[in-house]
């Protein structure tokens, strides 16, 4: 195959097939992508138990403490992002392979969240009630937390191939990706209080969606380029 | 020096250790390079440094007359890795992976049932390849080097965990491929014939 072949057909030929894979991976190891789901529930369900039922007080922490969840459990799924690609040598057939890099890497930054962002989000009203916040706004709920969750995968698979090589990457992982999650958190919390408060919410989502916007055309070339120097 | 593939002078520094000096060769369609060494002489680090995965401290490859350096996607293009590691997912059975294979290329899967018996693991489709043993294992990379239809292949050690019949496939295998005209990069510390043009480099 010669590179004049490569036409955009091709191009999502290959974003298709590392989707396909990866979707079919955590189809045949669901502990991996449950994990995440099962400490989102966990943190979120025990908050109210620990601070008591008065609907006042939830109803001022809840968007805060499901925010807080969401990025940790992101977060938790995040480390294994490139670490058995690394081990079993496939993250070598990725980078030689004839496409592009940072478009395998945007492929494998779907699959992680739809199997570790998207079922959060569909969690997410279910928990929201705990916090006896009101169903008015499970749409604002959805919108934020969908946004944040794409941007926190995409941020994430910077780290993640920035960690790859090092054994306990973990913490540093956390440390490098934090700062950079930081705007999500504080934007999406921020919304949804707002949402609650019955105040306009617009300018948040508007923030949210340009930050996924950044991330979505940026992070895949940073990936692709820390994956390169980690893989060396 | 001219060749499909050629180096001039490379040299690569692995630490403050001078792993290779001044390493030229060139290489044209039939021939194989065979790069021996002893273990840890740096010749997975040159086969690395062909395929691009590591930076060289200095010099140049080419293919097709091309700094690869600066024309990567020609090569990889039709380039295959046969690397130690499997380079493929274990819990994926050997179809699902050539599957995943065929699709990064843009190529169609179709069922490759003579290739696969010839490879002798035709009978180990249906299973996650962690259930497959290491020799096995190594046959389903060898059917994704085929499967990749490249002209070069850079091959790491390829006699790693097989038999004696494997092995005699291996060196069937690169014969047909450079009597088809391919090139063939194989590192390994044990020296065999193949009865085809044949370059040697000896690290130290």
């Amino acid at each position: 195959m010669t590179p004049a072949e490569h036409d955009g057909s091709d191009l999502l030929a290959g974003f298709s097939a590392i989707v396909r894979r990866d979707l079919l991976l955590a189809w045949k190891r669901p502990g991996d992508a449950l994990n995440p789901l099962v400490f989102y529930a966990m943190v979120s369900t025990l908050f109210p138990l620990a601070t008591g039922p008065s609907q006042q007080q939830l109803l001022l922490n809840g968007p805060g403490v499901l925010w807080v969840a969401a990025l940790l459990a992101t977060l938790l799924a995040l480390n294994g992002l490139f670490v058995s690609d690394y081990e079993d040598g496939s993250l070598d057939q990725l980078i030689l392979s004839p496409q592009p890099l940072p478009l395998l890497v945007l492929g494998k930054s779907v699959a992680h969240w739809l199997t570790t962002g998207l079922p959060l989000v569909l969690v997410s009203p279910v928990i929201a009630m705990t916090f006896s916040l009101p169903t008015e706004i499970t749409g604002i709920l959805l919108l934020t937390l969908t946004l944040g969750t794409i941007s926190l995968s995409l941020l994430g698979s910077i780290g993640a191939a920035l960690t790859v090589g090092l054994n306990r990457g973990n913490a540093l992982l956390s440390l490098l990706i934090l700062p950079l999650a930081m705007p999500v958190l504080i934007f999406g919390a921020r919304t949804v209080s707002l949402a609650v408060a019955g105040d306009a919410t617009s300018s948040g989502v508007y923030f949210l969606a340009g930050y996924c916007m950044l991330n979505l055309s940026l992070a895949p070339f940073a990936t692709a380029a820390a994956l390169k120097i980690s893989n060396e | 020096m001219t060749g499909l593939l050629s180096a001039d002078r490379l040299r690569l520094y692995r630490g403050d250790r001078c792993l290779i000096r001044d390493l030229s060769f060139a290489l044209n369609p039939g021939e194989l390079l065979l790069v021996e060494g002893a273990n840890g002489s740096g010749k997975t680090s040159l086969l690395r440094a062909i395929a691009g995965l590591l930076p060289l401290d200095q010099g140049e490859i080419h293919w097709r007359g091309k700094a690869t350096r600066l024309h990567r996607q020609e090569l990889s293009a039709e380039m295959s890795w046969l690397a130690h590691r499997l380079g493929m997912k274990y819990d994926l059975t050997l179809v699902e992976n050539l599957r995943f294979e065929a699709r990064l290329r843009g190529a169609k899967w179709h069922d490759q049932e003579s290739l696969l018996r010839r490879l002798g693991i035709d009978r180990l489709t249906r299973l996650p390849l962690r259930a497959l043993s290491a020799g096995q294992q190594r046959r389903v990379a060898l059917a994704r080097l085929i499967l990749s239809a490249s002209g070069l292949w850079l091959m790491d050690e390829p006699f790693t965990n097989l038999d004696v019949a494997g092995h005699d496939l291996v060196l069937e295998l690169v014969r047909e491929h450079l009597r088809d005209g391919g090139l063939c990069v194989v590192a390994s510390h044990q020296s065999f014939d193949i009865g085809a043009p044949t370059r040697r480099v000896t690290l130290q």
